[in-house]
Order: C-alpha cells, then structure tokens, then sequence
C-alpha cells in the first residue's frame, strides 16, 4: 500500500499542474506564444525529439563532468583548508570573491576564454558546484567530536591516520549535504553558460526557439531539462543513502 | 612480565589564571586499581588526561615505574564509549591497529568480544547496540590495545544502575592485573572494583590519603568491608565539600 501511495503521488501532483496549467491557458484566453497549452508543448516534445535529445546528451555531459570535477575540487580545497592554517588564510579570502562574483557576470568572459564548445559551460558548472561542497565538507572536517580525536590520539595514531580515519570520515554526511545541494545547482551552470554563447545544448535551443517565438519549444526543452535535475538528483541522493547507511537519519519515522 | 605502575609527580595546571592544582603527586602502584573520587570541575578528568599524554601540565611530569617511556603502555577509556558510528562493532574494537597501519588481529578481537558478551553482535553497527552493549563494546576496544596501564574517565557512569553493575564486574575482571586509575562520581562503584581510593577536593585540589579496601575485587555490593568503606568514603566527601 505505501510503495502504491509513493507512486501515486508524483502522478497526481503531476496531473494537478497540468490540469491547473490547461486551464489557466483556456480561462484567459492566454495566446500560445505567450503561454502554449499542455498539448502544445507535448507535440512540441514529439516533433523535436531528435534536437531534444541530442541538446539533452550535450548538457547532460556538461553537468555531470562538471558535477565530477567540481566535487573532486570542492572536496581537495576542503581538505588543503582544514591540513593548514596558513593556507586556510589565504584561500578562505579568494573563495569568498570567487562567490561574491555572481557566476551570470562570468558567463560571458568565461565563453571568450573558453570557447563556445562544451570547456565554458563545464568550468561554469564547477564554479557554481565547488562551493557548497568546499564550504559544507570544510565544516564537517572542523567538527570532529573532540573525543575521537583524543581516543585516536591515545591510540598512537599519526595525524595522517587521524585525519583519514577519524576527521574525513566524520565529515562525510556534512559532505553529502553539500553534495546534495551541488547536484540541485549544477544545471544553473551549465545552462547559463549555453544561453550565453553555444552551438549545443537545452540551453541553446531555448534561446533559439525564444528568437523565434517558438515558446512551445522552449516549454519542451525546459521540461526536458527538469526532468534530468530530476533524476539526477535522486541518483546523488540514492549513492549517498547508500555511502552513508550508518548515518543516522532521525527525521525518518522508526 | 612486571605491570608497571604509574608516576604522576609534582603537577601543576592552572586554568586561567587559577591553579586547578599545584604540586600534585599520585602514584598507583603496579597491577593496582585506584579509584579517584572528587567534586564536579575538581580537576580528576584533566588529572587523567596529563597521565594519558592528552594535555600538558604546566610543569611536573608524568613516568611509568620502570623508567622506561610510557608511549604506547597506555589505554585510555572516555566518559562516552566514542564508538565509531561507521565501523562495525569488531572494526571498533580493532581501531587501534587500524590507526597505527597495523595487521588486525579478527581473533582476538573475536575472543575479547565473546569475553565482554557480544561475540554474537560483531558485525552490528554501534547505532544498534543497548547503551551497556555499548560500553561493553568500549571495554573490549580497551583491552583490545592491551596496554599494561588503563586510564578510565567515568567509563560507566552513564549506564542504568544495572548495568553498570554488571559492566564493572566485567570490567574488575578482565582488567585483573594491570595498572588501573579510574575515575568515578559513585562510591560503590569505587568501592567495588578497586584496590585504593584517592579523593580528590579543594580549590587547588590535594589529594587525600589513599583507603585501602579489603577483599578481592569485584565484590559483592552487601560486603561488609565494602560498607565499611563507602559510609567512610561518604563521609569525607561530604564533609571535604566546601562548595
């Protein structure tokens, strides 16, 4: 019954918007370009699944090698932060500015130094993923049980053992949150960066089927393109569930 | 193999700008148990934790009997049981090889397992034992270092009086023979598992004279001896409270 009631529900929620969107589009008499009806955007989906799919493998590609890369990254900066306080000084300062730059004032610049193939809208991605995953891990690592530490200590543990055995593995849920939220993220990145300047992508056939008014289209591609946040969101979710069975979940009913 | 005892000689700590103690000296003689017993934020853990190498006096210093070096003789059990949430209950108990890249040794961990009465939970995760399954598991992680000194911070005191009971039983037993300091807020507990007491009281704290409890170790709670010496010990903690 409750695997039913699981299944259920994202249909139902599904069919409500529709429903609630139909409407919507009949009730004011909205005109298609403005806002396309439901079927408009199905047929939409239908006529242009060839260039759907082809732009949805190139962002797809975008976000995941920037996903990779920027958790490769966010995690390494995390633990130069935490191994020395001197670099911790030095760093914590360029991370902030590199955030405090919004990442669409890059776009552009980012295009010119990259190129318009897929190098720009990766870096992109892994400016907007490294982040939270910097910031989440590093504070996990901080906050190691003090008790542990003074176990492993007793233990005659080198501060190399300490930091592997003890440090980074109490830091992993932190670290999942933030990964959490870098897989959410990601596909800001790429996509800004295709509305910028591309020649592939979700992003770039919204821009080109904007300048047509083909706004049916871009109704498609943005469907399409939530449906792989989606997913690939419960794929991070699912792989960290899996990583981390023996972090307690308190929020879960017992 | 002679049990080393341990030295504490001439301790001074201050904590800000107070001394928590100064000049302290504390020797438990080899294969003793000593109990120490004192107020709240008397100073007993941070005692312990000068001996355990976790914490640096401001002067006086910290030797084992024999003279040699103390690196590696100790084995230090917290006021929680610190168990490692990711590691199973067996990969707990051999945390320490793992810290220092040594082989593990599954069978004795197994053996020290079985000791402590959790030969059948070794592959469970710590979320799912009982708190006194817990402590057990800490105990058997303890003696899995199998150090000749054992320094014990209120090991149990977070255990139902049940438990705890049974636990220091446990614990009088599989530590027979080693150099042992423990700490504890309960009189019985002390009384029941250990060959001296030594209460600790003041601001900065002195030692009191060591009492000696007779009988063999663990002993029954309705000891008369046992009795004797807690209505003692009772009276000179409540009497030495100046707070």
């Amino acid at each position: 019954m409750r695997h039913a009631g699981a299944a259920l529900r994202p249909i139902v929620t599904l069919f409500g918007l529709l429903l609630v969107w139909w409407c919507a589009t009949r009730l004011f008499a909205v005109p298609s370009f403005m806002l396309p009806d439901p079927w408009g955007v199905a047929q939409a989906l239908v006529s242009q699944r060839t260039i759907l799919f082809w732009s949805t493998l190139t962002t797809l590609s975008e976000i995941v090698l920037g996903l990779l890369l920027g958790t490769v990254l966010g995690a390494g900066l995390a633990l130069l932060l935490v191994f020395s306080q001197r670099l911790q000084r030095w760093l914590m300062p360029l991370l902030l500015i590199s955030q405090a730059i919004p990442v669409f004032a890059l776009a552009p610049l980012l295009v010119l130094w990259f190129g318009f193939g897929m190098s720009s809208k990766v870096v992109m991605a892994v400016l907007v993923i490294f982040f939270p995953i910097t910031a989440a891990f590093y504070d996990g690592l901080r906050r190691t049980d003090i008790g542990w530490l003074e176990l492993a200590r007793t233990m005659d543990a080198s501060p190399w053992a300490i930091l592997r055995h003890v440090r980074l593995m109490a830091a992993l849920p932190a670290f999942g949150a933030g990964l959490r939220v870098a897989a959410a993220v990601a596909p800001i990145g790429a996509i800004i960066g295709e509305w910028v300047g591309a020649s592939a992508g979700l992003g770039y056939v919204m821009m080109n089927a904007n300048a047509r008014i083909q706004t049916n289209v871009m109704f498609a591609a943005l469907f399409v393109l939530s449906v792989v946040a989606i997913i690939l969101w419960v794929i991070v979710d699912r792989l960290l569930k899996r990583l981390l069975y023996w972090a307690p979940d308190t929020a879960a009913p017992r | 193999m002679t049990v080393p005892g341990l030295m504490l000689q001439r301790l001074t700590l201050w904590y800000g700008a107070q001394p928590l103690f100064e000049d302290l000296s504390l020797v438990v003689p080899g294969g003793q148990f000593v109990a120490l017993l004192g107020p709240s934020g008397v100073g007993k853990t941070s005692l312990l934790k000068i001996a355990a190498g976790l914490l640096m006096p401001k002067s006086g210093s910290v030797q084992a009997s024999d003279g040699r070096p103390l690196a590696g003789r100790i084995a230090y059990m917290g006021q929680q049981d610190l168990l490692f949430p990711w590691l199973d209950v067996i990969g707990n108990v051999m945390l320490g090889s793992r810290l220092r890249r040594q082989r593990p040794d599954p069978a004795r961990a197994m053996d020290l397992l079985d000791r402590v009465g959790l030969a059948g939970r070794a592959a469970a995760l710590p979320a799912e034992l009982s708190g006194g399954m817990r402590q057990r598991a800490a105990l058997a992680r303890t003696l899995y270092e199998d150090r000749p000194i054992v320094l014990m911070d209120e090991p149990f005191s977070a255990l139902d009086t049940i438990t705890r009971a049974r636990v220091q039983e446990l614990a009088a037993e599989l530590l027979r023979g080693r150099t042992a300091l423990l700490i504890t807020h309960d009189p019985l507990e002390a009384c029941r598992i250990s060959h001296h007491l030594i209460v600790l009281s003041g601001h900065p704290a002195r030692l009191g004279v060591p009492i000696a409890v007779p009988g063999e170790a663990p002993r029954p709670p309705d000891d008369p001896g046992l009795l004797r010496t807690q209505g003692e010990l009772m009276r000179l903690l409540t009497a030495g409270d100046d707070e």
